[in-house]
């Protein structure tokens, strides 16, 4: 820096020696840049004035709690609430572990050295990938890689043509079976052709895909993906916040390496990591590209659950993972810009724009004053 | 937390077994740290390995101009005769012969990053240098929170907003000005690009607020000492100071521009125009893959085209990452000297 000082000096000298209009341009200059920060604050106020404004006569218990109805211009977004939520909460129990580890190593194992800068260089391209790079990625790996082998090798799903045609060949053999035995049944028409039927689906059915399509799953992971970086680099913020000392007086209590940080690290870190989780969950949220092609539809019929589970008193239905479900943001989307009457739902699109704003608002603002309150940023 | 109640929660690690199990955690932590190296080569790797496919099928000259060779009956002869090539910058993917130029795609995404990283430039210089020179403490603890609301506002957000609310009226706006021969669209660049920065302005504007507060307090008061204002200061001896860090924001800036998908897809046009008017329809690589891979057939040659523009945009933003990262890397060096 010292070879900086002195000409940056030199340049002041200059500067004030010119004198003369050294004021007025100050003047000038710092009305300008505090204009245009004034303005850049409106427009966020304008915003999120016009979304509250326009949005805030539409919602009610019946509009949050209730599906779409009459071709999306009537009705509530449950469906799409209950989707987005269940999805950060998949995508959260993801990312969270393996961001918070990822940090532990970074920060407390790591030597400085090639891995490390190798781990610090990954997680800072994946912060850079753009959004719809990770809908792409999460379409050609986790979908149609990972899934379609999940669903050949478990659930015997064709990956092509040719496995498809030996699937076919099997139902036509089970089929000529069938019939011989119907001929000799000497069943009637109505009888014979469903006798048949029921014989082929019992012992040749054709597999139905369950992990290689769109899913919430699927979805969950991509998005674990991209929230990562915040995960890591807010934990790690707060890692190397916790003053040595501490670290040093539970060494010399003799603890390992392990327990110090399971018991006294972490513990003290907790504000910061959970800043960083309700940062991801914020992101998450707010993120459409990357799950564009991965299992949000425009119109789900049924909510992604299962059949009823037995549980021990109670009968009750779980999110199922591996089906398609309805978000907030595509929600809003195709509204906006494919529905068949765009200016009649309206409404309905800036009261779902509200109630996004309103959930990502409320968690950033929370891990901001805990970030304030715990103070782990500089 | 007292000595005590750490003792308290401590076992004493005195057998093998406690250091096989010190040994199994940290490899265990380092299988989650090498999880982000994983992860971004799974994503090189698939991206091109699904985009080279398309070369199977096209040619790599077919991404730069496409060829369209017609023919015509040619009644004398009863033949029909091959017309000579023609060579266009099209994106036209689902037609009979389809189109895979990505000229316009990449010259729209251009268009609309460059026009947002101006525009962010310019108003997240002028944040950064607020909070960092000219705001007092009170106001800083007002508008830095405020830029990080603005972050975390989703992108769909800010794409309706300008779908909804501020395309209609600037176009009526234009109309009425007398532009009516040069505003052509609703939905436009321009609009696509005022969208983005939004989204990018608190971006730029935090990381220049970063850059200059890196620079030590013993520079401005040698500076003011000597008789220079406060604008002097900045103008001349901080930001020149800070001039490395201020580029890694902008090009950071343009980087993310480059990357943002909804609000160019909701406002930009979404029509894959040429053209050096920024109030005309164009459509990005990243709007291009969200509209159309949804429709694409898996494993066709317009997915995996759409997968190759994806590989492209990823070394892109690669590339532009690497130049930030060196760029801010000597910032540091200097500024820690």
């Amino acid at each position: 820096m010292s070879d900086e000082i002195l000409p940056s000096l030199a340049r002041a000298r200059q500067a004030s020696a010119k004198g003369g209009n050294g004021p007025l341009w100050s003047l000038i200059f710092e009305t300008l840049i505090r204009c245009t920060t004034t303005l850049v604050v409106l427009v966020l106020l304008f915003i999120l004035g016009t979304i509250f404004y326009e949005g805030a006569g539409h919602i009610s218990w019946e509009f949050l709690s209730q599906p779409p109805s009459e071709g999306m211009t009537e009705g509530g977004i449950f469906p799409a609430i209950f989707g987005t939520v269940f999805l950060v909460i998949f995508m959260i129990l993801m990312a969270l572990p393996i961001g918070v580890f990822s940090a532990v190593f970074m920060v407390e194992y790591a030597h400085e050295g090639f891995f490390k800068r190798v781990i610090r260089a990954a997680v800072n391209n994946l912060a850079g990938v753009p959004s719809i790079v990770f809908g792409l990625f999460g379409l050609g790996f986790f979908v149609l890689f990972v899934g379609r082998n999940l669903d050949y090798y478990a659930l015997g799903v064709p990956r092509n043509a040719a496995e498809a045609q030996v699937i076919e060949l099997r139902r036509t053999e089970v089929r000529t079976a069938a019939m011989k035995e119907a001929d000799a049944r000497a069943l009637q028409e109505p009888a014979y052709t469903e006798f048949i039927a029921q014989k082929v689906e019992a012992s040749a059915p054709i597999p139905r895909r369950v992990f290689g399509q769109g899913a919430m799953f699927w979805a969950a992971a991509t998005l674990a993906i991209l929230v990562l970086p915040v995960i890591i680099v807010s934990t790690e913020e707060s890692l190397r916040a916790v003053p040595a000392s501490v670290r040093e007086a539970a060494y010399a209590l003799g603890a390992t390496k392990w327990q110090v940080i399971s018991t006294v690290v972490l513990p003290m870190a907790r504000p910061g990591i959970l800043t960083g989780a309700i940062l991801a969950i914020a992101r998450g949220a707010g993120e459409l590209a990357p799950i564009l092609f991965i299992g949000v539809v425009y119109a789900a019929p049924n909510l992604p659950l299962t059949e009823p589970i037995n549980f021990y008193f109670f009968q009750m239905p779980v999110v199922n993972p591996f089906l398609e479900f309805m978000h907030l943001n595509y929600h809003i989307y195709s509204l906006a810009t494919q529905s068949t009457d765009t200016e009649k739902a309206r409404p309905i699109q800036f009261a779902t724009t509200l109630v996004l704003v309103v959930l990502t608002f409320v968690m950033n603002l929370t891990a901001i004053i805990l970030r304030r309150k715990y103070g782990t940023r500089r | 937390m007292n000595p005590a109640a750490i003792r308290a929660r401590l076992r004493h690690p005195t057998s093998f077994l406690s250091l096989a199990r010190e040994r199994t955690i940290e490899g265990a932590l380092m299988l989650c740290g090498a999880i982000s190296i994983v992860a971004i080569s799974l994503i090189f790797i698939f991206l091109f390995k699904e985009g080279l496919q398309a070369l199977g099928s096209i040619h790599l000259g077919d991404l730069y101009q496409a060829k369209t060779v017609a023919q015509k009956y040619d009644a004398a002869t009863e033949t029909t005769i091959d017309l000579p090539p023609q060579y266009t910058f099209t994106w036209q993917p689902v037609s009979e012969k389809p189109k895979f130029s990505f000229v316009p795609l990449i010259l729209g995404s251009i268009g609309v990053a460059g026009i947002s990283a101006i525009l962010s430039t310019l108003a997240g210089l002028g944040i950064g240098i607020y909070l960092s020179e000219i705001a007092s403490e009170r106001m800083r603890s007002i508008i830095k929170p405020a830029m990080e609301l603005l972050v975390g506002i989703p992108t769909i957000v800010v794409g309706f907003f300008m779908l909804a609310v501020v395309a209609q009226p600037t176009f009526e706006l234009f109309q009425s000005l007398g532009m009516a021969k040069v505003y052509n669209d609703t939905y436009n660049m321009f609009i696509g690009a005022l969208g983005v920065s939004v989204v990018i302005i608190p971006v730029t504007a935090s990381l220049v607020d970063d850059a200059l507060r890196a620079i030590p307090m013993e520079l401005r008061a040698g500076s003011l000492s000597l008789g220079a204002t406060r604008w002097q200061t900045t103008w001349r001896v901080v930001l020149p100071a800070a001039v490395s860090g201020v580029l890694a924001a902008v090009i950071l800036g343009f980087g993310r521009a480059l990357g943002e998908t909804m609000i160019v897809l909701m406002c930009a046009g979404n029509a894959p125009n040429i053209t050096v008017n920024p109030f005309d329809a164009v459509r990005t690589m990243t709007a291009t893959i969200a509209v159309e891979m949804g429709a694409a057939a898996q494993g066709g040659t317009h997915a995996q085209v759409l997968f190759l523009l994806g590989a492209l945009l990823v070394t892109l933003s690669f590339v532009l990452n690497l130049i930030v990262e060196t760029i801010a890397a000597r910032f540091r060096k200097r500024i820690r000297l």
